[in-house]
């Protein structure tokens, strides 16, 4: 040995010893999962309650979809459609996407790449999925007993004088669901503060952790003020006094803008996830360090900022005045730079890169278009002119679906395939993962795209039937969204199958670069042996010695 | 030997596992308090920004409520939060200090100014209530602008109860420390938990200081 190696950084020779044992052969009883304190064990419960809420939401979207493969409204009442619409929104945003890759992925990641043993605090870490579970039991009470008819989003006084449905058991669900997720990112922001490896400067950081930190902020600055319009909701609904009712001296518009206040803020802590998914499978399959990694960093940060100014947009004919409507229009727009500064650096990332376009490479490129066409829509939308035209038809549907399903859930299929041999030590097998990759990229598109055209012809969102002229692109999406949900439902049988059948991944099967592959897979309980000591910059390919290890 | 002195720190009975030493989790907690704390300025924040907004929509209603308030319960109230801040430094400092029984006294006496705030509180809320002015089936007022005076009520009573539920929060974490603190788990060398629960109750303190002007001093001058 001439050089210093990497492993030497890592663990000095002299005292390299045996790995524990791994956090899934680290106790095998009920207790030893339901009481764990390992982010590693705990992110493995957020997977598993997610996957079954995002089986749940899928299966209200699709019933949804075969009501409107007929202009009438014959498969389900028109009672029935509201509510399925606002429990799958429901579902999906509440239960599913906001946790998605942070509580799974994040809390799986986070002190692995950033070389600490575990979250700063791991109590709160598991009080945060006991919130989760208490604020799903509301929520599948509601599925179970009747529904609610609100929309997502609650608008007032419907919610709170007219409708007849659990308002408040569904807005209890949100708002403790909301602390789940301020646990989540106070833990996130601490730990990357606080529990950084030695060495491990902060531009050293995996852009991963980036954008785990934004979202996190975004996570503990958004969410209470959704926790207290949800109360000051169910305080008017059960005192019947006037805090949004007009016709009691409120203003409705107050409850839009404080609802958007959190909830486009929102539509970022789904998205910036994702974003740094983005940004290590493909440095990872493009064999490169990122391009301009200074400014795909500090541009998740600047989305999380710009996220907090932008809510009105969603209120644009809602009858604000003009001038605040321009400036919040105006402001939407800016959002449209740091996006497109993290496109273009991803796309540069990929020029002259040695490309191998493995399951993971396959989702992310997938990402990269949906993200293009989600994001430049919303330019669209921002435009307040044409927003007049498409604002509540399917034209948003579509742009928002670009967004959080086309970006997010791609992202999140992509990280939980480029880590799976991490977390579970084994590999799935790679046919069956591109053809997921691909029937996902054909189902999505074949789902959505022509709900843009839908939109913009004047189909509008949330009716049951329509005019007989739109039926063709309605069965097309229909059709997509089948192709879709099977795309969805393969990665959970070949997953589940590789954890008994998959081949032995070892601890770096991508031959990727970042302390989470330089540990045993599965992981051990500590993380590491030793506490890494971090002597290389971010993403750093050209250490000789690692191509050494690696044959 | 050699082994003992080198690991001496992590032999710390209250060293967790995952940190490296007692200054990094002395640090990590502290930042911890704070980021919890502003998340719940955003908390109360939602609060404020709704009650600025019809404050300015219906300033007479608002003094007509304000009006009603008891102002001297407020203003006895006040001061004792005051003294239980004060109490409660007195507890940080003399945690700093390992001075075992002050500390336990000083949160003992933190607890019993607390607990005199909420009771004053609750003879103020029943007074309301039996006057007609808690919102709702019970809102008997019928004066001038009655259904502004109402959301009024409405703001008065969500966010002083949402003070006094962080009170009761308060009680709990600072009935567990003072059974640490009687089991001497805190030293000069240790004091961590005091003191960013010493931030906390300060939190609590510093947004009542907020709502006192907000709910009880409109207008009063003239």
């Amino acid at each position: 040995m001439t050089t210093t190696t990497v492993h030497d950084n890592l663990i000095p020779p002299s005292e390299r010893a045996e790995p524990g044992p791994s956090y899934l052969s680290d106790g095998h009883t009920v207790a030893s999962w339901l009481l764990t304190k390992d982010h590693k064990r705990i992110a493995i419960l957020y997977l598993v309650s997610i996957t079954f809420m995002f089986m749940l939401g899928g299966f209200f979207a699709f019933m949804m979809r075969l009501e409107l493969l007929t202009p009438q409204g014959d498969l389900l009442t028109s009672d029935t459609y509201n509510k399925f619409f606002t429990m799958h929104g429901l579902i999906m945003v509440f239960f599913f996407l906001i946790p998605s890759i942070p509580a799974t992925l994040g809390n799986f990641l986070l002190p692995l790449m950033i070389g600490a043993k575990d979250l700063a605090f791991p109590r709160i870490n598991l009080l945060s999925w006991y919130l989760y579970i208490i604020g799903a039991g509301f929520g599948l009470f509601v599925v179970l007993f009747g529904g609610v008819d609100t929309g997502w989003t609650f608008y007032t006084p419907f919610s709170t004088q007219y409708s007849n449905t659990w308002v408040i058991p569904i807005t209890l669900a949100a708002f403790i669901v909301g602390f789940s997720s301020i646990l989540t990112g106070l833990n996130f922001v601490v730990t990357t503060h606080k529990m950084r490896a030695p060495g491990m400067t902060w531009f050293r950081l995996p852009l991963f952790v980036w954008s785990m930190y934004a979202t996190s902020l975004v996570m503990m600055l958004a969410t209470p003020v959704l926790g207290i319009t949800l109360m000051l909701l169910i305080i008017e609904r059960t005192l019947r006094v006037g805090i949004f009712d007009p016709a009691l001296g409120g203003d409705p518009i107050l409850f839009q803008h404080m609802f958007w206040f959190y909830s486009h803020p929102a539509v970022y802590i789904m998205i910036l996830p994702g974003m740094g998914v983005i940004s290590e499978v493909i440095a990872a399959f493009s064999r490169k360090r990122i391009y301009g990694y200074r400014f795909v960093a500090f541009s998740s940060l600047a989305i999380a900022f710009l996220g907090f100014l932008v809510w009105a947009h969603h209120l644009l004919v809602a009858g604000i005045s003009i001038y605040s409507a321009m400036i919040f229009s105006f402001l939407s727009f800016l959002v449209a730079i740091p996006s497109a500064v993290k496109v273009f650096n991803w796309t540069a990332t990929l020029y002259r890169g040695s490309i191998s376009l493995d399951t993971p490479m396959l989702y992310a490129l997938g990402f990269l278009g949906f993200f293009l066409v989600g994001g430049l829509t919303g330019l669209f939308l921002a435009a307040l002119g044409l927003d007049v035209h498409v604002h509540d038809t399917y034209f948003v549907i579509a742009h928002f679906h670009y967004i959080m399903v086309g970006g997010a859930v791609m992202a999140y299929f992509a990280g939980l395939h480029f880590w799976w041999p991490k977390i579970s030590g084994r590999l799935y097998p790679e046919f069956w993962g591109r053809l997921a990759a691909m029937v996902t990229f054909v189902g999505f598109n074949l789902t959505f795209f022509p709900q843009f055209v839908l939109g913009y012809l004047g189909m509008p969102r949330r009716y049951h039937a329509y005019v007989p002229e739109f039926q063709v692109l309605n069965v097309m999406s229909t059709a997509g969204a089948t192709v879709l949900g099977v795309g969805y439902a393969l990665p959970l049988f070949y997953l589940l199958w590789s954890l008994k059948y998959g081949k032995i991944a070892g601890k770096n099967p991508w031959e990727a670069v970042g302390l989470e592959w330089e540990t045993s897979s599965p992981p051990p309980t500590q993380n590491f042996t030793e506490t890494p000591v971090v002597t290389w910059e971010a993403y750093q390919r050209n250490l000789p010695e690692v191509l050494i290890e690696r044959g | 030997m050699s082994e003992v002195e080198l690991h001496g720190e992590h032999q710390h009975p209250h060293l967790q596992h995952h940190f490296e030493d007692l200054g990094q989790q002395h640090v990590t907690v502290t930042l911890g308090m704070w980021a919890f704390l502003a998340t719940e300025i955003l908390f109360f924040g939602g609060f404020f920004f709704a009650y600025t907004l019809y404050r300015h929509a219906y300033p007479e209603a608002w003094t007509i409520g304000a009006h009603h308030n008891n102002i001297t319960l407020g203003t006895i109230n006040t001061a004792v939060l005051i003294c239980s801040s004060l109490t409660m430094a007195m507890g940080v400092y003399f945690s700093q200090l390992g001075r075992r029984k002050p500390l336990v006294n000083s949160i003992l006496a933190t607890i019993f100014l607390g607990l005199v705030f909420v009771i004053i509180k609750g003879v103020e809320y029943a007074e309301h209530v039996r006057e007609g002015f808690f919102p709702g089936v019970l809102f008997t007022y019928s004066g001038p602008e009655a259904r502004h005076v109402e959301l009024f009520m409405v703001f008065y009573f969500g966010m002083t109860a949402l003070h006094a539920l962080h009170m009761l929060v308060g009680f709990g974490i600072l009935t567990w420390l003072v059974i640490r603190a009687q089991q001497g788990w805190y030293s000069a060398e240790y004091y961590g938990p005091v003191e960013v629960v010493g931030l906390y109750w300060h939190f609590v303190d510093i947004v009542w200081i907020f709502l006192f002007p907000l709910l009880y001093l409109i207008n009063r001058h003239g």
